[in-house]
């Protein structure tokens, strides 16, 4: 968030004085904390006011948010393509389920476990794409999305073959007075919020812009003393680590695990997800994660097909108008406006 | 030994098919700098459209040159409308919008002929063929010929036409062949059509053997994938080979590696992919692009 707010200040100096242009950051900064803010209590108090099947869509997007984010890190604040990361996504959910289901341990415990097999194997598969650039990497992860489902089915002592694994849905702890969709949705809520500020602090401080920079011109990180190599594979590992804790998360609130649920139109939802929300933007897994939740369900009514087709349509023209997704045109729309106000402030004085 | 013979050639078979698909790809790919991810699916609904045109009753071989031509046609429209407006933009953008068509082209198949699986013909006799021992399968051999002929076409077409030398040289120098006077916009679209007509094909002769349903391609392609990166994404040589090993691998290793069988079939090619692009990330026959920064 703090990287938004300073891109929005240097777009402010351009027409203004250096006080003026410090007090639209300024102001720019406090309109978005009151913004996270506003964000936040409505989100807390959504059960309030929807339940049931709703309250799981809700659930559904947060999760969303979070495997996005775990995507953006690697594709839009590194600039590794990643089709397949589905493929992280199924191995946390698989992790999550075969855990409670086979061995008993506690769902709670099986989140963070998730994200720790999600970073190794992150870990793993980055260090190898290293060498590959570009294109190469989308052709080496698109691989690994189709290649997962029937990997899943194989090992079938464990994952239960094509019937996949049912759970039971877990009870609010502590005898909390709550359902258990509401107790999903606010653990789910808290994991979300957590992630989520960590990935601010992450992307804001050095560890971020070195990250961005290897992006921008990896030749130019290096000659700073950026470890190419360390960073890309962690940021592939941190990345896998927060799907994988998605993944994780919807076994536990779906409470069913089947391999064909992890193809490789998943990795394409989730791509869709951040190419609609915004590359290399905090806010737009939040707008993705609404998007790929809602927009087929409305599409469902046309047709069983449509949601593919308008999917498709938008993944194509959004490239075409808006490459920066949501996030990027509010981004885009808020510089125009405080420029005005700027430059309304400089004339008078 | 007979079982061993007889994979061989049902794996060179496939791997034909697996070549046609690579060579789409590594055609494309040439001329862009771009890995078409919708090509296995741009294949599959030729296909459909080559059912459409059996049921109503024209007989195969009309379908089928029908069929390559309204391929190549929608290949260059699609060229000319959808990939036109993001040339030149970064690989991140056009992958996207070739997904995109990926996604749009299944669900438009679905939408139209539905997700039930359904029987294709082949225009080859059922009765297998029998030397010595070894038997093989008519549909087998014919898709081996069929590819070999499409090979031999394509190999004229680009060495002794004069568009097939402008396409050369269009994919090769694209400013030094615009001085020339070649429409280098055009030879791209060219590409393209050309590509979808070979998809085309391979789709037509996969789909007796998996059947036509919306998703059919998906192995394929991976196969296809593999296919061009074993053989190099810049040899148009190095496809057809990489196609033929793929084809005749992947067959070898079901049949006589236990624990792998058909059911981590999928899992071989990324393996093959990923060892590949490790190793040797030009493939076999690629050329090695050495970047001034």
């Amino acid at each position: 968030m703090a990287a938004d707010s300073g891109a929005a200040a240097k777009a402010a100096e351009g027409g203004a004085d250096a006080p003026a242009a410090a007090r639209t950051a300024a102001a720019a900064r406090s309109l978005r904390l009151g913004a996270v803010l506003v964000v936040l209590v409505l989100a807390a108090a959504l059960p309030l006011f929807v339940s049931g099947f709703r309250l799981f869509q809700f659930t559904q997007v947060l999760i969303y948010a979070i495997a996005l984010l775990g995507l953006n890190l690697l594709t839009g604040y590194n600039g590794q393509f990643s089709l397949g990361h589905g493929a992280f996504y199924g191995i946390g959910a698989y992790t999550s389920a075969i855990m409670v289901d086979r061995w008993g341990i506690g769902y709670g415990w099986t989140i963070p476990t998730a994200g720790l097999v999600c970073l190794i194997v992150g870990f793993l598969f980055g260090r190898p794409a290293l060498r590959l650039e570009g294109l190469y990497l989308a052709l080496a992860t698109f691989s690994l999305a189709l290649a997962v489902p029937q990997i899943l089915k194989y090992f079938e002592d464990w994952t239960g073959g094509s019937q996949g694994i049912v759970l039971s849905k877990p009870k609010a702890p502590l005898h909390l007075p709550l359902t258990e969709d509401q107790w999903l949705y606010f653990l789910t809520l808290a994991v979300t919020i957590v992630l989520f500020v960590l990935a601010a602090n992450l992307l804001g401080g050095r560890t971020g812009r070195a990250i961005v920079a290897i992006r921008d011109n990896h030749i130019a990180a290096e000659a700073m003393g950026v470890n190419n190599a360390l960073y890309k594979s962690v940021t592939f590992g941190v990345s896998a680590a927060y799907t994988g804790i998605a993944g994780a998360l919807s076994a536990i609130v779906v409470a069913y695990v089947a391999p064909d649920s992890f193809d490789v139109f998943l990795s394409i939802t989730l791509l869709t997800g951040i190419v609609i929300g915004g590359f290399g933007t905090i806010a737009g897994p939040i707008y993705g994660a609404l998007f790929i939740q809602f927009v087929p369900n409305w599409a469902q009514d046309i047709s069983k097909a449509a949601p593919w087709a308008i999917f498709g349509l938008f993944l194509i023209g959004f490239m075409y108008v808006m490459p920066r997704g949501i996030a990027g045109f509010l981004q885009l729309v808020w510089i125009r406006l405080t420029r005005r106000a700027v430059s309304r402030s400089s004339n008078s004085t | 030994m007979d079982i061993f013979i007889q994979q061989v050639v049902s794996g060179l078979a496939t791997g034909g098919i697996y070549a046609s698909l690579a060579l789409a790809l590594v055609m494309i790919y040439q001329a862009t700098d771009v890995v078409n991810f919708a090509q296995g699916n741009m294949a599959m609904f030729s296909t459909y459209l080559a059912w459409s045109f059996l049921q109503a009753g024209l007989p195969y071989w009309v379908t089928f040159a029908l069929t390559v031509i309204i391929a190549f046609v929608g290949g260059l429209l699609i060229e000319r409308i959808v990939i036109r407006p993001v040339e030149g933009a970064p690989i991140l953008t056009i992958v996207i919008v070739t997904l995109g068509l990926l996604v749009i082209f299944t669900s438009v198949a679905g939408w139209i002929y539905s997700y039930i699986q359904k029987p294709f013909p082949s225009p080859f006799p059922e009765k297998p063929i029998r030397i010595g021992q070894i038997v093989f399968g008519a549909h087998d051999l014919g898709a081996i010929g069929v590819t070999l002929v499409m090979l031999v076409v394509l190999f004229l077409f680009f060495r002794y036409t004069t568009l097939g030398l402008a396409m050369r040289a269009a994919a090769q120098n694209p400013v030094s062949s615009r001085l020339c006077g070649i429409r280098v916009s055009w030879m791209l679209g060219l590409g393209w059509g050309l590509a979808a007509a070979f998809g085309a094909v391979a789709g037509m002769m996969v789909a007796p053997v998996v059947f036509l349903d919306p998703n059919m391609m998906g192995g394929i392609q991976l196969y296809a994938f593999a296919a061009a990166t074993v053989g190099g994404f810049t040899s148009p040589l190095g496809a057809v080979v990489g196609g033929l090993l793929v084809g005749v691998t992947e067959n070898l290793v079901g049949t006589y590696v236990s624990f792998i069988g058909t059911e981590l079939k999928l899992t071989v090619a990324l393996a093959m992919i990923i060892i590949v692009l490790l190793v040797r990330p030009a493939g076999l026959f690629g050329r090695t692009t050495i970047r001034r920064v």
